[in-house]
């Protein structure tokens, strides 16, 4: 495994560079060279509710050590801890368990300069200073690449089990539940996740007119659209939602009329501000816009 | 003054909302920190075109500014330096819209924490930070400082509950940061501005998530005879699997102070306390009291009380909420201090803060979120007493030295402002500081959206500086 210093060395300060994990989340910027982040689990706190491990640490690896400990961490699975980070989207449990980018704690990421660059703190709450954790996650390695990073756990449920009910108004159960875990819809049927004490289960199940389900059902693969929750109930064609939430697998790639406007051009150039101020020279995933 | 610029803002507002009498700059030379400033030119814009208007005008005639909602900030980052025009949020208090289904909604950034609960809790629901404050913190203050409070242990500070924010950039134009839709294309823009201390712009209209308040709730008040004992009781609670709603811890001196305030029968004789908040389904919060019990039992609790009703709960978190009033009765002045370690170094650290405090000749009364390592140390002293707020402020620095060097961090919920503006090189060094530094350039290139703050000058970077003197109250 290489070290942090190791990986900033590889990373330098001058030429086109891309990193990679495991390649589930696209890979690398094709003809551009490639590095690698350290990979592995440092430690794990079970009474701090923090983790730390190299960004190539693959999600399932990382989730399997701190089962252990009876917890887990709200990053979607497969691939690498860094490419979840990158990407920054959720799985269908966000709705319980928040996004992706209140995961990250701190982040000793190798920035354009190729200098290992601290950003946020070890702790569980921390307001020491800007919050570049945040822009981190979701720029899709173009505003430095994670190195090692330290992640806010939480505890594995007392039970956990999925439900289904025959549903043309998905909100209805949505409002009826209390804090379920998540909400999805296609159309004619809801799926949810409950989680909690067993008997707190079973009586919010009965009490919604819920039958108990395998899983989720399937998810569409041919577009992850992000809509505002509202929306959901005005959707057509072959779908699943998450209600509450707002992100859609649909069949079809997102449709121009739901990639909600294009955003706004100050908000276009407040984020090439920020990439210009932090690779100046765009080094970091050419190509990769965010 | 500025007599050009506030004739200018005159006429953009309206004269009776821009202000430069000396008594009324007088009231906006502080926030509820220590520190003091020299505002030039105070005003109150009610629209975003107002506030786009100011900001401008500010810009053109090359005059810092700094926005301020309800002034509760205890890091000194809305004090104004340099004759800085102060745009202050106050009265932009409407809630423009609530989704109750969907558990959203737009607020301005002017609305105080609590009416905002007010507002929808016959919906079931609440805005889940809940500062101490939170009866006069605005909500745009609280993202400011990306704001916490004894309920963020299990829901989150406020960057877990805002989804967008309209924003005013330093060059005029208006920005909107996120949005109701959950990943919004691009860079989190939002999460970025969330906690920027009003050094990336001016937030004029706020999306917030609304959460649902639990159908049950158990509040314990568990007492133990050693911090220690106490601090080893939250840590085993945390690695048992629970996250309670609040896990608050108070110390002997504060106990006996809120006792003598609210006359509920807590255990004055005991070294310390823990509340202890469970919420959720009723089968969950049941079988997390026992389990909690006999975690606390395990570790030498001397007794458990349960709040009985609603009215025994109350009752306990007035005292909880209070406690800064409360110490009054011990002296009239106080320095509170925010700070968070490791759960597991909690009673190694607050060993250190008794014997800074003792060794400057202070007193120190505790009550903090134990849950999440937030420690609250409560300086008290009598401001009357020749050379007490040099040894304030250095017990102070020792405060937060100890705990970075325990592994913790500056701030954990009022942020950094002023107050610990050049402490920052004891956590970062100086390409961490200028990546963020890199960030403020990107929001605000002009560098006149409240300068001096959070971030220590270039030309001191790696050492450490002091806020001039003078401007210590």
């Amino acid at each position: 495994m290489i070290s942090l210093d190791d990986f900033a060395a590889a990373v330098g300060a001058s030429d086109p560079v891309t990193v990679t994990g495991l390649g589930t989340r696209g890979g690398p910027v094709p003809g551009v060279r490639v590095v690698r982040a350290p990979a592995g689990v440092e430690w794990v706190q079970p009474d701090e509710m923090t983790v730390c491990c190299g960004a190539a640490t693959p999600v399932d690896v990382l989730v399997a050590a701190l089962a252990e400990h009876h917890q887990t961490v709200a990053l979607p699975p497969g691939g690498t801890v860094g490419g979840a980070l990158a990407l920054g989207c959720s799985d269908v449990r966000r709705l319980g368990w928040g996004p992706v980018r209140d995961v990250l704690l701190q982040a000793r990421y190798i920035s354009a300069k190729g200098e290992v660059v601290k950003a946020g703190g070890p702790t569980v709450k921390n307001v020491s200073g800007f919050d570049l954790c945040r822009l981190l996650v979701g720029s899709r390695g173009t505003l430095g690449f994670l190195g090692e990073v330290i992640l806010r756990t939480r505890p594995v449920a007392r039970s956990s089990r999925w439900f289904t009910a025959a549903a043309t108004d998905p909100f209805a159960l949505f409002t009826a539940l209390y804090r379920p875990t998540s909400v999805l819809w296609n159309g004619s049927r809801v799926w949810i996740l409950l989680e909690g004490h067993p008997r707190d289960i079973v009586e919010q199940a009965a009490g919604a007119g819920l039958v108990a389900s395998e899983g989720p059902p399937v998810l569409p693969t041919g577009g992850r659209w992000t809509i505002a929750p509202a929306a959901v109930g005005s959707l057509t064609g072959e779908f699943v939602a998450e209600v509450g939430v707002g992100v859609v697998h649909h069949v079809d790639p997102t449709p121009d009329a739901w990639v909600a406007t294009e955003r706004p051009a100050r908000v276009v150039a407040l984020a090439r501000a920020v990439k210009r101020e932090l690779d100046p020279t765009n080094r970091l995933n050419p190509g990769v816009d965010v | 003054m500025n007599g050009a610029l506030a004739a200018e803002l005159g006429a953009a507002l309206s004269p009776e909302r821009v202000r430069t009498g000396a008594t009324e700059l007088g009231l906006y030379r502080r926030d509820a920190s220590n520190i003091e400033g020299t505002p030039g030119i105070v005003c109150f814009p009610v629209t975003t075109g107002e506030v786009q208007a100011c900001v401008s005008a500010a810009v053109r005639h090359g005059v810092a500014f700094v926005a301020r909602g309800a002034g509760t900030g205890l890091a000194g980052g809305a004090v104004p330096l340099d004759h800085a025009l102060v745009i202050v949020t106050t009265k932009m208090t409407r809630i423009l819209e609530v989704d109750a289904v969907n558990r959203i909604a737009w607020v301005e950034p002017g609305v105080l924490n609590l009416d905002l609960t007010r507002h929808v809790a016959h919906l079931g629901l609440h805005f889940a930070p809940d500062p101490s404050s939170q009866q006069s913190c605005s909500i745009g203050g609280n993202v400011a400082n990306n704001s916490g409070g004894p309920h963020c242990l299990s829901d989150g500070v406020t960057t877990s509950h805002l989804l967008g924010a309209e924003v005013v950039l330093s060059d005029g134009s208006v920005v909107v940061l996120g949005g109701e839709s959950a990943e919004e294309q691009g860079l989190d823009l939002r999460g970025g501005f969330v906690g920027s201390e009003g050094m990336f712009g001016i937030a004029t209209k706020l999306c917030v998530r609304l959460t649902q308040t639990p159908p049950a709730v158990k509040t314990l008040l568990i007492d133990f005879d050693s911090i220690d004992a106490g601090a080893r009781t939250v840590s085993a609670i945390i690695a048992d699997g629970m996250v309670p709603a609040a896990l608050e811890m108070m110390d002997q001196l504060c106990v006996q102070a809120v006792e003598e305030y609210i006359h509920a029968g807590l255990p004055v004789d005991s070294a310390a306390v823990l509340l202890v908040e469970v919420a959720g389904l009723p089968h969950g919060v049941a079988a997390d009291v026992e389990r909690i019990v006999e975690i606390a039992m395990d570790h030498g609790a001397l007794t458990v009380r349960i709040a009985q009703d609603e009215a025994e709960r109350a009752l306990l978190w007035k005292g909880r909420k209070n406690a800064f009033g409360a110490v009054a009765r011990i002296k009239p002045n106080y320095y509170l201090h925010d700070t968070v370690v490791p759960r597991r170094m909690l009673a190694e650290v607050l060993g250190q803060v008794y014997e800074i405090v003792a060794r400057h000749g202070l007193i120190v009364v505790n009550v903090f979120h134990a849950g999440d390592g937030n420690l609250h140390p409560l300086l008290v002293f009598d401001k009357r007493e020749p050379g007490v707020m040099d040894r304030v402020r250095a017990a102070g620095e020792e405060i937060v030295r100890a705990s970075v060097a325990a592994g913790g961090v500056l701030s954990g919920e009022h942020g950094i402002g002023l107050e610990k503006r050049d402490l920052m090189p004891l956590m970062f060094v100086p390409a961490d500081l200028e990546a963020q530094a890199a960030m403020r350039r990107a929001f605000d290139p002009t560098g006149l959206a409240n300068p001096h703050k959070v971030l220590p000058s270039p030309a001191g970077c790696g050492d450490i500086q002091h806020v001039p003197d003078g401007a210590w109250v």
